[in-house]
C-alpha cells in the first residue's frame, strides 16, 4: 500500500489509518520497551529479575506460608515461608483493640453507616442528596452512640478498650473531617482585613506547624490536665483527636491560602461589579476554585494525618501499629516482625491508597477545561 | 435645569484620585444623561480604567463627587452591593467564573443578589444569551468557549442584573480581529435598546457609529470632548490631533 498524495486532488485528501506499527499493542511495546538496542536489553533485565522477585516471592507469601499454628515454632515445624498465624490468631485485635467481642457488631454496623454518611459528602452527582447530606449531618451522633454506648440500653464502652484499625478510623475520619472546615476558616481567617482575625489565625497557623506533632499529643495526654479546672476527666481519645484536628487544621489553611492567592484579580473584581457580597463571593467564586487547585495538598496532608496516626502508640493508645508490637513482644510470637509490619502497612496503604484515587477521580470530574 | 438634573444618571464633580503619591485623575467632571453613550479614548495609561472604575467602587476616589443613579459614592456607603447590581460591567479580560457554566455564570447574581427564583434567572439568562446570540452554549464552561463568545457570556451576565448603565473596559482588546465584530454587533444592538453606556475602547468606527460624545484622556485629565463627528474632523487640542493621527494611521 502506497499512498502518493499526487492521487488527490487538494481538498479531496480521506482521513487515512496511521501506519502500522505506530499504534494498537505492537505500537505501544515498540515505543515503550523495545524503542532502542539498549531500551531492549533493560526490558528483558527487568523481565527476568521480575521473575526472581515474583518465583521468590510468591514462595516466601503463599506456597510455604502457614496460616495455621499456635506460635512460631508451630509455624516453623510445617514450613519455613511467611508464618500469618500471628495475623490470624491476632486479627480481631487488628481490627476491633479490647472491644468486647459481644458488642462488636457495634463497630461494624457504624464503619458500614459511615459509608452511606460519607457518600453524599464525596460524590456530589448522588441521588437523593439532599435527604443522604440530613443523614450525614446526624452521623457523627449516631456513630458516637453507637461505639460509645451509655445510651437507649447499650453498655458503656470506655475508651481504653478501643484500638486497632477502628482506633485509626475513628481518629483518622473525625480530624479529617473537623480540619478540612478548620482549615478553610483559618485561611480565610489569615486573608482578612479584620486585623485581629487576621493575627489569631496566624498565630494559631505558625503555632500549630512549628511544634512536632508527637509534641502535641504529649501535651494531649499530660499537660492539658494543668490547663483544664481540676477534677474534669477529659477522655484522652478526644483530646488526641483535638491536637490531631489542629495540627492538619494549620497545613490544610496554607494550602487552602495557596490555592486562594492563586485565584485571578479579575474573578474579584467581577464578583465585585455584580453585586456579590463578601460571603457571597467567598461560597460561590473563592473556595471552589481554591479548593480545586488545592485538592492535591489537601489529601496530602490528608493521607500524612492518617498515617500519623500510628503516633498515637507512643502515648500508649493501641493502634494497628500498638497491637502489632504487643504481639511480637509476646514470646510464642516473637521475631516475627515482617509478618506484622507487613500486614499494618496493608492496613494503612488500603485506606491512603484508596483516598489518592478519590483525589485523582475528583480533580478529573472538576476539571472544565477543554474535554 | 432642574427636569434636566434629574436625568443625568452620573455626576462626577471635581474628582481627584491618587494610587500612593501618584495623582492618576485630576479634576475630573463628567455628567451623563439617561440612555447616554460615551467613548472614552486615550493613551495608555491616561487613567481611562480606573475613570470608570470609580463609577462602580472598584477604586476609591479620594477627593471631589461622583454620584450614580442619585447615591453619592463615599466611604460610609452601606450596601455598596446594591448600587454595584445596579451598574454592569465587561472587562478586558472577561473575567467569566471558569467553574461555573455559562448559565450559572449568568444566573449566579440574580438568584443571590436579585433573590430571584432559580426559574425566573435561568429563563432570563436564556433570553439574554439568545440575545447575545449563544443560547446553545448555555451549558458548556467558559474555557470551552472563544474569546468573542465568552465575551458575549459576560455582557450577557452583566445584563441579568438588569443595570441602568453598563461600563465597558477595553471590550475587544484581547480578542482576534475576527471576533471583535460580532462583540461589538452585540454592543451596537445594545446601545440600540437605550442603554446608558460609557465604552473605553480603541475601536473609532464603534465610537462613529453609535457614541453621543467622544471623551479624550490624558495623563489623568479630560482633555477634550464632543460629539464623533467633530471630535474626529476637527480635534482643538494637539495631544488630542497626535492621538488621532496615530490610531486612524496605522
Ligand atoms: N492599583 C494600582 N496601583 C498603582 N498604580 C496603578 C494601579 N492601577 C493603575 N495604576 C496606574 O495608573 C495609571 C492609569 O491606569 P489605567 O489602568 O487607568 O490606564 P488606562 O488608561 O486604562 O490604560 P490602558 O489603555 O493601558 O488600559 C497607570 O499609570 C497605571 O500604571
Ligand atoms: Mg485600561
Amino acid at each position: 500500500m502506497v499512498f502518493d498524495k499526487n492521487n488527490y486532488s487538494p481538498g479531496t485528501h480521506p482521513d487515512l489509518p496511521p501506519p502500522l506499527g505506530t499504534v494498537g499493542v505492537v505500537g505501544w511495546l515498540k515505543n515503550n520497551l523495545f524503542s532502542s538496542l539498549s531500551n531492549s536489553i533493560l526490558t528483558l533485565l527487568s523481565l527476568y529479575l521480575l521473575y526472581l522477585l515474583i518465583e521468590g516471592g510468591l514462595s516466601w507469601f503463599v506456597v510455604d506460608a502457614v496460616v495455621n499454628a499456635n506460635d512460631k515454632p508451630g509455624c516453623r515445624k510445617i514450613a519455613d515461608g511467611a508464618c500469618w498465624a500471628v495475623i490470624v490468631k491476632r486479627f480481631d485485635q487488628f481490627i476491633y483493640g479490647f472491644y468486647p467481642l459481644a458488642e462488636r457488631w457495634r463497630i461494624d454496623v457504624s464503619f458500614c453507616l459511615l459509608f452511606v454518611a460519607a457518600a453524599p459528602l464525596l460524590y456530589p452527582d448522588i441521588k437523593f442528596r439532599k435527604y443522604m447530606l440530613v443523614f450525614s449531618c446526624i452521623y457523627p451522633f449516631i456513630a458516637f452512640i453507637l461505639i460509645k454506648g451509655g445510651l437507649f440500653n447499650l453498655l458503656m464502652i470506655e475508651t481504653n478498650l478501643f484500638g486497632g484499625a477502628m482506633l485509626t478510623v475513628i481518629i483518622g475520619v473525625t480530624s479529617i473531617a473537623c480540619s478540612l472546615p478548620l482549615g478553610i476558616l483559618l485561611a480565610l481567617g489569615r486573608q482578612s482585613r479584620l486585623k485581629l482575625v487576621k493575627v489569631i489565625s496566624v498565630c494559631f497557623i505558625e503555632f500549630m506547624r512549628g511544634v512536632p506533632l508527637i509534641t502535641l499529643l504529649f501535651v494531649a495526654s499530660t499537660m492539658l490536665n494543668y490547663f483544664l479546672p481540676p477534677g474534669t476527666n477529659f477522655n484522652l481519645l478526644i483530646r488526641v483527636i483535638i491536637m490531631m484536628t489542629f495540627f492538619s487544621a494549620a497545613y490544610i489553611a496554607e494550602v487552602i491560602r495557596g490555592g486562594i492567592q492563586a485565584i485571578p484579580k479579575g474573578q474579584y473584581e467581577a464578583a465585585d461589579a455584580i453585586g456579590l457580597t463578601y460571603w457571597q463571593t467567598t461560597r460561590f467564586i473563592t473556595l471552589p476554585q481554591a479548593l480545586k487547585i488545592s485538592i492535591p495538598g489537601i489529601v496530602n496532608t490528608f493521607i500524612g494525618l492518617y498515617k500519623d496516626t500510628t503516633l498515637v502508640v507512643i502515648i500508649g493508645l493501641l493502634d494497628p501499629l500498638g497491637i502489632g508490637r504487643a504481639a511480637l513482644a509476646d514470646t510464642k510470637w516473637n521475631g516475627l516482625s515482617t509478618e506484622t509490619y507487613l500486614f499494618v502497612a496493608v492496613i494503612f496503604f488500603i485506606s491512603c491508597f484508596a483516598m489518592s484515587r478519590y483525589s485523582l477521580w475528583l480533580e478529573k470530574k472538576l476539571s472544565t477545561d477543554h474535554n | 435645569m432642574n427636569s434636566e438634573n434629574k436625568n443625568y444618571v452620573i455626576k462626577i464633580n471635581e474628582m481627584h484620585k491618587w494610587f500612593g503619591s501618584f495623582h492618576v485623575l485630576k479634576n475630573i467632571n463628567l455628567e451623563v444623561g439617561q440612555g447616554e453613550r460615551i467613548v472614552i479614548c486615550g493613551p495608555s495609561g491616561s487613567g481611562k480604567s480606573t475613570l470608570i472604575r470609580c463609577i462602580n467602587r472598584l477604586e476609591v476616589h479620594q477627593q471631589g463627587h461622583i454620584s450614580v443613579n442619585g447615591i453619592e459614592l463615599s466611604g460610609d456607603l452601606k450596601n455598596l452591593e446594591a448600587i454595584r447590581s445596579d451598574v454592569g460591567m465587561v472587562f478586558q479580560s472577561f473575567n467569566l467564573f471558569p467553574h461555573l457554566s455559562v448559565l450559572e455564570n449568568c444566573t449566579l447574581a440574580p438568584i443571590w443578589v436579585r433573590k430571584m427564583p432559580k426559574k425566573d434567572a435561568e429563563e432570563l439568562a436564556m433570553e439574554y444569551l439568545e440575545r447575545v446570540k449563544i443560547p446553545e452554549q448555555a451549558q458548556k464552561f467558559p474555557g470551552q468557549l472563544s474569546g468573542g463568545q465568552q465575551q458575549r457570556v459576560a455582557i450577557a451576565r452583566a445584563l441579568c442584573m438588569k443595570p441602568k448603565i453598563m461600563l465597558f473596559d477595553e471590550p475587544t482588546s484581547a480578542l482576534d480581529p475576527e471576533m471583535i465584530k460580532e462583540v461589538l454587533d452585540t454592543m451596537i444592538e445594545l446601545a440600540e435598546t437605550g442603554m446608558t453606556m460609557l465604552v473605553v475602547t480603541h475601536e473609532m468606527g464603534f465610537a462613529k457609529k453609535v457614541a453621543d460624545r467622544v471623551i479624550f484622556m490624558d495623563e489623568g485629565e479630560i482633555i477634550e470632548q464632543n460629539t464623533p463627528k467633530l471630535f474626529f474632523t476637527k480635534p482643538t487640542n494637539n495631544r488630542t490631533k497626535l492621538f488621532l493621527s496615530q490610531i486612524l494611521n496605522h
